[in-house]
């Protein structure tokens, strides 16, 4: 007992030392923090109004369609709540490259604008930023509140149709109820994310009207060499963070990984306008998900094969890089997790500390601290495998805390008594009991390293970028053929990641 | 010996206190009204629940700074004596070494002991594949071969019917009498007290009373037994 007490505990105590250290370090170096200039005000502002935005867009848009699919039953329906589980392994810099290739300069949009006799409009800028934050939180708020509608108790719906209750009177007494607990939720989730978004703002942002607080500190660091300015730049980051975690701690937040979206009694599905009101609903929102990525896929998919060889390399580099973040990951969030699960729960807080933290912070701390033993390029890639795994921490342990309290309140006296611990216990328990979980989590930390581009732009230079760094070199030098085909590759790889470490999971599980 | 030396357990606003002694290769039934603290008494013993006064003693050593699984103890629960992903003969196995290193000869006990509950052939299985009251003869089994000098039964047989609890009882009885082990077993069953415990610990109150004569008791309870037993 007290050997796995001390894996979590040094885990717990490794994460506090790294996530405030880095913050401490960049400040220190520093000496002091700077003072914002108007540049970095707008900045900030910009942050939380885009957030604040793409929330409500988000929510407001995810409310139709979730009910739509809730009382809707038709063919390809548990096929495309499937995917809205999508976008959260999709890597950024793939959807940034689809909504290019749909909203773009000769993009279909434009194309139909051109024809109806309108200007065309540009996906880069302040509303390319919030087109993509709705493109990838849409799904996960659908999500969420189709989680609400299916959690109402069926009987109630029974009652209703036997109180001969109109639509109308459905959603005074049983959705609006609902979804007065769900959204807040929901829009809370989006904002969090939206917060502290680095790759959409580098890619389509930019300039001073659409520059986050993640890519103020990025343009700190990498042009200004400004210490000062990022550290500043990361407290008040991080304040933004702590900020919103607290207001989303007063509230109910719905479970995000919700599985099992189905169930077979229907709920009351009102004809006439309403059907096709939710048909729209349902089209609309498949078309906007959808048709990006089918578009990289139509443009990418055939020059697959003539990505010159620097592209092969990095994809082999990432793919190096994904498995070892990934392994990283879920060790380090078993040992929370289990000591979670022994009641620890201080170092539940410890495996959450990354949601505050900016991995680009994270990655200049760790600069600093190691430039004088080695170079800037030589840490690219280890830091980067480092930091992804942190990140993913947060989402692997939501996955595996609730499995190992189970595992130990289950199984926990029994090994006890036999004096099962330490490797043993690990090998003969733990692993074959959480297989499951643990595959998934695997999966997840290895998709989200494998399509990251965060702080490798920190380092980067043009002799070992990774894969999504690829592809954004090569969106920017306009090679957008290679770009798609590479961006196809990636989404690939990533996917494939995913379904190997989960599906291993189930496989061992099994047995 | 196993000696409760003025030891307590504090749970929240519940407190058990024992103090008496039982001889070594006693058994003993540990009956009382549900939550009056059986199970506690025997996680005092097993190591589940820390004392908040007092020792815990066997033959003379002071049990209360060992872990669990190092206690001079083994322990049958209520339910989840196995593991679901391990066969029967590792489940046995981790009887003699926890980490299924077994060597031949080991394995070659493994066999022996599902032999001697009547479980040739099964070694293979995944406890799900056997019934109720093989899953137990398993979990005995494993007793067997962990030979600890204390065994703790808290309502472990209670979900088998009256025909095979008799079984277990029997069983329990012969491996307990191979190797003198020192039994306490919590039962809600009278009966089970009367077939297989020459005393009883009456558990009422926050306090486990030293053992007495089981046949006694039973037909001349003192009030608070009464009142529970009916």
């Amino acid at each position: 007992m007290p050997r796995a007490l001390s894996a979590g505990g040094a885990v717990a105590a490794f994460m506090f030392a790294l996530i405030l250290g880095t913050l401490g370090i960049v400040a220190v170096h520093a000496g002091g923090l700077s003072a914002l200039g108007p540049w970095d005000l707008r900045a900030i502002w910009f942050t939380i109004w885009q957030a604040a935005l793409s929330a409500t867009l988000s929510a407001l848009l995810a409310v139709p369609v979730a009910r739509a699919l809730a009382r809707r039953r038709f063919a390809g329906r548990g096929l495309l709540i499937t995917l809205l589980g999508a976008p959260f392994i999709l890597p950024v810099i793939v959807a940034v490259m689809g909504l290019v290739s749909v909203f773009g300069r000769s993009g279909v949009v434009n194309e139909v604008l051109a024809w109806a006799g309108f200007p065309p409009v540009s996906i880069y800028g302040w509303q390319g930023v919030i087109i993509a934050h709705v493109f990838f939180n849409l799904p996960l708020s659908v999500r969420m509140i189709l989680h609400g509608w299916q959690a109402i108790p069926s009987e109630r719906f029974r009652l209703a149709t036997s109180l001969g209750f109109e639509p109308g009177d459905i959603g005074r007494h049983l959705e609006r109820p609902m979804l007065r607990e769900v959204l807040p939720g929901a829009w809370l989730a989006v904002f969090l994310v939206c917060l502290t978004s680095f790759a959409v703002a580098l890619a389509l942002g930019g300039g001073p009207r659409a520059t986050t607080v993640e890519l103020a500190i990025y343009q700190a660091f990498r042009f200004d060499f400004d210490m000062g300015k990022a550290a500043t730049l990361a407290l008040v980051q991080v304040g933004l963070c702590v900020a919103a975690l607290l207001l989303a701690s007063r509230v109910s937040r719905p479970a995000e990984f919700g599985a099992g979206l189905d169930r077979d009694d229907v709920i009351p599905a009102p004809g006439g306008w309403r059907c096709h009101a939710d048909g729209a609903a349902i089209v609309l929102a498949a078309g906007f998900l959808l048709v990006p990525m089918l578009s990289v896929i139509a443009q990418g998919a055939p020059g697959i094969a003539s990505l010159p060889g620097a592209v092969w390399v990095a994809t082999l580099r990432s793919f190096v890089m994904a498995l070892i973040s990934a392994v990283l990951a879920i060790s380090l969030s078993l040992a929370l997790a289990q000591s979670v699960a022994r009641g620890q729960r201080w170092t539940e807080f410890a495996g959450m500390l990354p949601l505050v933290a900016s991995p680009l912070v994270l990655g200049t701390g760790l600069f600093l601290l190691l430039r004088n033993v080695t170079s800037p390029t030589q840490l690219a890639l280890p830091v980067t495998v480092a930091i992804n795994a942190i990140m993913a921490l947060p989402f692997a342990l939501r996955i595996l805390i609730p499995a190992a309290r189970a595992l130990q309140r289950d199984y926990g006296r029994l090994a006890d008594s036999l004096g099962l611990r330490g490797l043993a216990r690990l090998r003969i328990l733990t692993l074959p009991r959480l297989a499951r979980p643990l595959g998934f989590a695997g999966g997840l930390s290895a998709a989200l390293a494998m399509g990251d581009l965060g702080v490798i732009t920190l380092f980067a230079d043009s002799r070992n970028p990774t894969l999504p760094l690829k592809l954004y070199q090569l969106m920017n030098s306009y090679r957008m053929d290679d770009a798609a085909a590479c961006a196809v590759l990636l989404m690939t790889v990533s996917f494939a990641l995913f379904w190997l470490f989960d599906r291993g999971g189930r496989i061992r599980a099994a047995l | 010996m196993l000696r409760f030396d003025r030891a307590e357990a504090t749970l929240g606003s519940f407190r058990l206190s024992a103090d008496f002694e039982i001889a070594a290769g006693a058994r003993i039934a540990v009956i009382g009204p549900s939550g009056s603290g059986k199970s506690t008494l025997l996680g005092m013993v097993a190591g589940f629940v820390p004392l908040s006064a007092g020792r815990v003693l066997w033959a003379g050593k002071d049990l209360s700074q060992i872990p669990p699984g190092d206690r001079p103890v083994s322990t049958l629960f209520q339910d989840q004596n196995l593991f679901p992903h391990l066969s029967v003969a590792q489940n046995v196995g981790l009887g003699l070494r926890p980490d299924l290193r077994l060597s031949p000869e080991q394995q070659a006990r493994v066999a022996d002991a599902l032999r001697q509950v009547g479980l040739e052939g099964m070694a293979d299985r995944r406890p799900a594949q056997l019934s109720g009251g093989q899953q137990s003869r398993v979990a005995l089994a494993r007793v067997a071969l962990r030979a600890r000098p204390i065994l703790l039964l808290d309502e472990a047989f209670a979900a088998l019917g009256p025909a095979l609890k008799t079984d277990m009882l029997q069983l329990l009885e012969r491996i307990a009498g191979e190797t003198g082990t020192t039994v306490l077993m919590v039962t809600h069953d009278p009966d089970d007290a009367r077939a297989f415990a020459p005393e009883t610990v009456v558990v009422v109150d926050g306090i486990a009373q030293p053992p007495a004569m089981t046949g006694p008791l039973l037909d001349d309870p003192p009030p608070a037994l009464r009142a529970y037993l009916g």
